[in-house]
């Protein structure tokens, strides 16, 4: 392709323009109209969703292969990782996001450190944005007291959510963001992560841990 | 990459007789074909979905120039830096001049067709940068020096006997052709690569323009590394991948991971907006290229519609020629019924000759696909031009003019075929199969030709009415 003039920016535009039949640029009012549809974002259809999303978290937790664990309380949470990593003979060593630090790991066997994962952590204990019932995924957003490499790098992820934190579908996640954040708010990184890392790449076989954890457990507080 | 597509005839032929290759593509068919078709029972209103999601992409192609620049403006706010690229060449010009300002020496990379459409890799490597592929499948590739042979299963072709030669050979470990072993060895392979390259290189499935973001759609994880463990993050990806809004993503994501590897979400979804903040780990530095490389030459013509693709790779799990003979036969980045047409079209109709013509027809490819778009026309309307250009070979127009001129007499046509189904019948002999026809010996030499029963449809139809 020869090289034009003008800087390719433009002349990509002025070729989108052109093949427009003629129409060239876009017009005003097709400018307005796209504005309009970035300001209303109106929903897509959304597939059946009539159930309790308690019950969809656990059913598509299980497909993914996440465990799922019901506790009442904040406080149920240091010991319910000791049990979860006991029962599964994991490393009683962990790394967690600022906000479970401060919990009573002493009155377990855990020991669990308050920074961001590096590459030899085997645990990583995270919070999340919210649940998505309809897919049973973890909503995560990156920030300083949110570091994604400890929901990332180690083998296990144990990530603790209030129930409250439950929405229905992606959409219903959006709206959350858009309330609590602002209208077109996007922290660095938003990770929809639903169950274990995994590969098929070799003679379409499943491998659950590819580069990122082998399990993922989800905790959640009633209250 | 260099389009190959002329000796499509001589390596589809090589693919048809190589054993190991045709027991790999029938495990696609029952895993890709059959967990698809389970993963669109759970959306009870799938064709109301598949209408909207056509849709969105028509939307964003009719104001394209628009939604362009609303992406540019509002990455930009967010402190990514965006690219324009005309061609591969200037995609590989601008990642390799990236490279030198930010003193890269090693980089890793996530999947990414297009990278593969400009040889990224090699441009790179070419300037002194390390490259590491970490999808799994494009590790092994780039071990074996091999392109891949899928959009979506890019080393479908080999199996796991291969694969561990392979690593037995380049990580210097003990062999092991377990599956899960294998994926461990490359995960630990792969580890310090992650943790100290000084760029990481991703795709984007989308580009959304209300938040100026890039979205990846992956499994093994080595997306999210990519993307956030380097200071630097460089996201490539075609002119033609924008969406309006998250909801519009939203409605998309239904229907990629289901219909690409037969999953109702992905493992990850990983989004990227702008650089890291004060306190935040993550890249310093984002750059995103926007890549036209001949896509908006489509636009306004009758192939406008084959910009809608999200590349999920199921027109070619479908197709029977796929099927039959793998992604290498191609010749090019793209395989199958999409790729067909744009090697046509994003390359030329002269360097892919007999890819519009590897296709029944059929149009399985038309009603899988996502965004509907009309592959079987599309690669009709290819043959048209081909035909309308000379493109063809003579004894085909010869023997299309031949046909013309006999059709417009019905009784001469009636004789001459009535003639024909006898010859046709009588060579079939008692067994009613003809096992070498004159001037389709191509045909038969691997198959018999069923041979018809002696009489002509409008004999028999006039036979009946009696």
């Amino acid at each position: 392709m020869a090289h034009s003039i003008l800087d390719p920016r433009s002349s990509i535009l002025n070729r989108i323009r052109a093949a427009r039949s003629g129409r060239g640029a876009s017009s005003a009012q097709e400018v307005a109209q796209v504005n309009a549809h970035l300001a209303a974002h109106p929903q897509g259809p959304r597939p059946y969703s009539d159930w309790d999303p308690i019950e969809r978290l656990r059913d598509r937790a299980q497909s993914l292969t996440t465990t799922l664990e019901r506790v009442a309380n904040m406080g149920e949470v240091p010991r319910a990782v000791a049990r979860y990593l006991g029962e599964n003979k994991l490393p009683m060593t962990a790394v967690c996001w600022h906000e479970f630090g401060e919990l009573a790991w002493q009155a377990t066997d855990v020991t669990v450190e308050a920074r961001p994962a590096c590459g030899d952590d085997l645990v990583g204990i995270t919070g999340a944005f919210c649940v998505i019932a309809e897919t049973g995924t973890l909503m995560m957003l990156s920030g300083e007291a949110t570091p994604g490499a400890t929901s990332l790098l180690p083998e296990t992820h144990i990530a603790v959510v209030h129930e409250s934190r439950i929405v229905r579908g992606m959409e219903d996640a959006w709206a959350l963001l858009r309330a609590e954040r602002g209208a077109t708010a996007m922290p660095r990184a938003v990770n929809f992560i639903s169950g274990p890392s995994r590969t098929a790449d070799i003679e379409q076989t499943l491998v659950l841990g590819a580069h990122g954890p082998y399990r993922v457990h989800i905790i959640l507080l009633q209250s | 990459m260099q389009i190959a597509s002329l000796q499509f005839k001589a390596r589809a032929g090589a693919k048809l007789a190589d054993v190991k290759l045709q027991a790999a593509l029938r495990k696609l068919q029952g895993n890709f074909v059959k967990g698809r078709a389970e993963r669109m029972l759970e959306l009870d209103n799938f064709e109301e979905i598949r209408s909207a999601a056509a849709a969105i992409r028509d939307r964003t192609l009719a104001n394209l120039d628009v939604y362009l620049e609303t992406f540019e403006r509002n990455a930009t706010a967010r402190g990514a830096v965006v690219h324009w690229a005309e061609t591969t060449d200037d995609v590989n010009r601008i990642v390799c001049e990236l490279a030198a300002r930010y003193d890269v020496k090693k980089v890793i990379k996530s999947k990414s067709m297009v990278t593969e459409e400009c040889s990224l890799n090699d441009a790179l490597e070419s300037a002194g940068v390390q490259v590491v592929e970490t999808d799994l499948g494009e590790y092994i590739l780039q071990l074996a020096k091999e392109p891949p042979s899928h959009i979506i299963a890019p080393v479908i072709h080999k199996g796991r006997e291969e694969i561990a030669d392979l690593f037995a050979e380049k990580h210097h470990l003990p062999r092991n052709s377990d599956p899960a072993a294998l994926t461990r060895e490359a995960r630990e392979q792969l580890r310090g690569h992650f943790l100290t390259a000084g760029m990481g290189i991703s795709g984007a499935n989308f580009v959304v323009a209300e938040t100026g973001s890039t979205v990846i759609v992956t499994n093994e994880g080595n997306g999210r590394m990519t993307t956030t463990l380097p200071r630097v993050h460089v996201a490539i990806t075609g002119i033609e991948k924008v969406v309006a809004t998250r909801e519009d993503l939203t409605t998309l994501l239904r229907l990629l991971p289901r219909s690409a590897t037969g999953q109702s979400i992905t493992n990850y979804i990983s989004i990227t907006s702008g650089t890291a903040e004060a306190g935040e780990s993550g890249p310093q530095h984002f750059h995103v290229i926007l890549l036209d490389g001949g896509r908006s030459k489509l636009l306004g013509t009758d192939m406008q519609e084959m910009l809608r693709c999200i590349r999920c790779g199921a027109c070619m799990n479908h197709c029977p020629v796929y099927q039959s003979v793998g992604g290498h036969a191609y010749g090019w980045v793209y395989p199958g019924p999409m790729g067909s047409i744009l090697t046509s079209t994003l390359g030329s109709l002269e360097q892919a000759l007999d890819l519009p013509q590897a296709a029944t027809l059929c149009n399985q490819c038309g009603v899988v696909c996502p965004v509907k778009i009309p592959l079987a026309d599309l690669m009709r309307k290819l043959r048209e031009r081909q035909f309308a250009r000379g493109l063809r070979p003579w004894p085909e127009h010869a023997g299309l003019w031949l046909w013309g001129r006999v059709a417009r007499y019905p009784s001469l046509y009636a004789l001459l075929s009535s003639v024909g189904v006898r010859v046709l019948a009588w060579l079939g002999g008692s067994q009613r199969l003809i096992h070498y026809l004159p001037f389709a010996g191509g045909w038969t030499k691997g198959r018999d030709l069923p041979a018809p029963q002696g009489k002509t449809f409008r004999e028999l139809y006039a036979q009946r009415k009696r």
